[in-house]
């Protein structure tokens, strides 16, 4: 065989272990890639699975919400009325009747009234007990002003006596007796006959 | 052959280092995609994970229903305490 001939075959021979080479290569990594495929698949088949009930559930509890939201401004303006159910909600909550009602679109064009020239001051500290609640917690106007755990005390401050003004702790009772940390002079006319006041 | 020898040349000059290119280049195309699909299946797994609390929303909505339940109850009480306002 010529030379020309050997250096053909070596070239040949050269060509085909690369192409050996590179394609396992290729296919090995072709593998891993089918692997990793085959979690990505089975991951998103759990996320189609959970979340495949969200979509009834969520337009299940929005229903929900608004027929009672709706009940409520309906209960609000049938009681109040239109033009003074937007004062109350204007005043427990600045700015919100701008927004006006859902069920009563007109209302978004009314100027809301100043809520005390409306209600009595009972009612305005009804409505502001009502805010001070717990579940006011996404208020709007900010945090909720009762503290829970002297709920009783935030209620008291709502009136501008001055019961609230009393000491936090009253001086205690005297203690008697044997074993008394004070002890009295004893009186020795006690049990005795009253005295008898001189005849006028 | 004269002819033989430059076919060898070419062959091993030009055939051979374009072989090479083009099968490095699949390689480490395909090789460059194997941390992403890991990647993406952590991601996939993480996701379902977090989608463990949507269970939870079947309590919520039954909570739901049971506080509107409640508010109406209280609505309808309320409407027969309190008197309507009067009309303008």
């Amino acid at each position: 065989m010529p030379a020309a001939g050997v250096v053909l075959l070596v070239t040949v021979v050269l060509i085909v272990l690369a192409l050996v080479y590179y394609l396992v290569s290729t296919i090995l990594a072709l593998r891993e890639i089918t692997n990793g495929l085959d979690d990505v698949i089975a991951g998103v088949g759990e996320i189609l699975e959970k979340s495949a009930p969200v979509n009834a559930v969520v337009n299940d509890i929005n229903a929900n919400l608004d027929a009672g939201v709706d009940l409520l401004e309906g209960l609000l303006v049938k009681k109040a009325g239109l033009h003074d159910a937007l004062g109350l909600v204007d005043g427990l909550y600045p700015g919100a009747a701008a927004a006006g009602f859902r069920r009563f679109p007109e209302s978004a064009t009314i100027t809301p009234p100043r809520i005390g020239e409306i209600y009595t001051k009972g009612t305005l500290t009804l409505a502001r007990l009502g805010r001070e609640a717990p579940i006011a917690l996404a208020n709007p106007a900010g945090p909720v002003l009762r503290n829970v755990e002297g709920g009783s005390l935030a209620a008291r401050l709502l009136y501008p006596e001055g019961r609230q003004e009393r000491p936090e702790n009253l001086p205690r009772s005297p203690v008697i007796g044997a074993d008394a940390p004070t002890q009295y002079e004893q009186r020795e006319d006690v049990g005795r006959p009253r005295k008898r006041l001189p005849d006028r | 052959m004269t002819l033989w020898w430059i076919g060898d040349i070419v062959l091993l000059v030009v055939v051979v280092p374009v072989v090479v290119y083009l099968l490095n280049g699949v390689l480490t195309t395909a090789r460059s995609i194997v941390p992403s699909v890991r990647r993406i299946a952590t991601v996939a797994r993480a996701g379902s994970k977090d989608l463990d609390a949507t269970a939870l929303l079947l309590t919520t909505q039954d909570q739901v229903a049971q506080t509107v339940a409640g508010v109406a109850n209280y609505g309808g009480s309320l409407d027969v305490i309190l008197d309507d306002a009067e009309e303008a």
